[in-house]
């Protein structure tokens, strides 16, 4: 069995996972299985099990396109591999480039993929707009479930006023990502 | 004051001593990171050294004095009191350049600079008092903040150098001493079901250190996705579960097994009393017991306060600083029983 990464090597790990009762499967030769960060004799910590997740998705994604496994961050150049090898990030952008596993992999950590904790006071009015309009669409959520449709449409205009008066934050909303 | 002043003292959050019971203390740990630098573990020295510059320099303009301690100035032993005292972590122990910590003349409140992430503010206080610990370090966070710029995400809040930290950033920890659910042997189940509600179980001095003494921290998981006052008030509650766990323990403990408690107290109290070579692992145990026998009313010459000085002031490098010379471990354990037996006879003599 050739390996699934680069698709030259002979397989020699195999590694499978179940997800949501899914069996699934990757060979990899050494070589590769190393430069993905796979060390199979270091001991596993909680984060390098989750981050077994993350590595899931990557590994749907590298069947088609083997060079997905090269993704690195553009601002401090910490590869994919790098990262799941440390469990650590490089710097603050690195969530931006690796927000594909990171995603899930807060998901198993925190259940949640959104911050609703302290907002910093001095750089925080793009943070406290997003949070604003947010609570506000889940007014209008449970409003419709109520059938009370006059308070959503009251919530919707209101959604709409805010926006026209800060209409430099349209990047940033909750629900990116 | 120095570190050689310092040891002679007890750090203020131990003053639980006062109170009886199972809480030792509370900690806040707030994790930060500057938008403008790579996280400390992958960023160059350059980098880390303009972080240290920066930090360093806001720290001298505050209005309250800190003091200071840049790890690549600092001794080995000098490092290792630090972290017996709950000042700076293992990590940072055990790095030199660029990083450090900055602490309150009371230990109450220390931040350390380039540890796994730019800015980790740790807020202690005695007893069971997470408020009182958070309303510290969220003041320090916001005076900080006004003149940094802090990597934060809206969807993510705070971005640290561990995804496992993101969001609020914050560890809140209760250090517990729990003798009756170790005694009752009904501890392991306890740890499986907090360990099931998103909070962790650590030894005394944190990540990967054994529960000696039977002391523990309880500690949130969870850092997205919650605002710290439900991460606090959740870890809080089940605290207060806790201490009713153990409370129950100590008198089933007392009603079956009275003998045997009296009889472990005794032995306690026997051999801190006359041992030759101590390791700090027995000692622990051993105070632990007699920290027991004092909730209980078994005994009563001893004071708390001395009592919870001793967890930290036998440890190693305590025991070198006030001996004012390098131990090798066997030696350690002479000196160690020797400061025992000393505190030991002091007690028994101001009692009589």
């Amino acid at each position: 069995m050739k390996c699934e990464c680069c698709q030259k090597a002979e397989a020699t790990i195999h590694l499978t996972q179940v997800l949501d009762g899914e069996v699934k499967k990757l060979n990899l030769c050494q070589t590769c299985a190393q430069e993905n960060g796979i060390d199979l004799n270091s001991p596993i910590s909680i984060t390098d099990v989750l981050l077994g997740l993350g590595n899931q998705q990557g590994t749907e994604q590298s069947k088609e396109s083997p060079a997905e496994f090269d993704l690195s961050c553009g601002r401090c150049q910490m590869t994919r591999a790098e990262f799941k090898k440390r469990a650590r990030l490089g710097c603050p952008d690195c969530y931006q480039a690796f927000m594909g596993e990171l995603s899930a992999l807060t998901q198993a950590m925190h259940h949640s993929r959104q911050h609703v904790g302290k907002i910093p006071a001095r750089q925080g009015n793009e943070a406290r707009f997003s949070a604003q309009i947010a609570a506000l669409q889940k007014d209008i959520e449970t409003a419709i479930a109520k059938e009370e449709y006059e308070t959503a449409a009251a919530l919707r205009d209101k959604i709409r006023t805010l926006k026209e008066q800060v209409p430099s934050s349209e990047s940033g909303g909750p629900n990116d990502a | 004051m120095t570190l050689d002043d310092m040891v002679r003292l007890h750090g203020s959050w131990l003053e639980a001593g006062t109170t009886e019971g199972p809480v030792i203390s509370s900690r806040i740990r707030l994790a930060r990171n500057l938008e403008d630098y790579c996280f400390p573990g992958w960023a160059s020295e350059e980098e880390n050294h303009a972080v240290w510059k920066q930090t360093a320099a806001i720290f001298k303009d505050m209005d309250s004095p800190f003091m200071n301690w840049s790890m690549s100035d600092t001794s080995a032993l000098d490092k290792e009191i630090l972290f017996e005292r709950h000042l700076i972590s293992q990590e940072l122990a055990q790095e030199d350049d660029s990083c450090g910590v900055f602490v309150t003349p009371d230990e109450r409140l220390s931040i350390m600079v380039n540890e796994e992430d730019h800015i980790r503010i740790q807020s202690l206080q005695p007893g069971l008092d997470l408020q009182g610990a958070w309303e510290v370090a969220d003041k320090i966070d916001d005076a900080l903040e006004a003149k940094l710029t802090y990597a934060f995400s809206p969807k993510l809040g705070y971005l640290t150098s561990c995804p496992s930290n993101v969001g609020t950033g914050l560890r809140a920890s209760v250090m517990l001493h729990l003798p009756g659910l170790v005694l009752m042997e009904e501890m392991d189940p306890v740890i499986n079901g907090i360990s099931k509600i998103g909070l962790a179980v650590r030894g005394m001095w944190g990540e990967g250190t054994e529960a000696a003494g039977n002391m523990f921290q309880i500690s949130n998981q969870i850092t997205l996705g919650r605002r710290e006052d439900q991460i606090i008030a959740h870890l809080e509650q089940i605290v207060l579960e806790l201490i009713d766990h153990e409370n129950n323990a100590r008198i089933r403990l007392m009603n079956e097994k009275s003998l045997m408690m009296e009889d472990h107290i005794a032995r306690a109290r026997g051999i801190l009393s006359n041992a030759k070579l101590i390791t700090s692992g027995e000692a622990l145990n051993l105070l632990s017991s007699l920290r027991l026998g004092l909730d209980l009313g078994k005994i009563d010459q001893f004071s708390r306060r001395d009592l919870d000085m001793l967890f930290i002031s036998i440890q190693p490098a305590h025991l070198q600083k006030l001996e004012n010379k390098e131990l090798k471990p066997d030696e350690r354990d002479v000196v160690r029983a020797a400061m025992l037996r000393k505190y030991m006879k002091s007690a028994t003599n101001n009692s009589e």
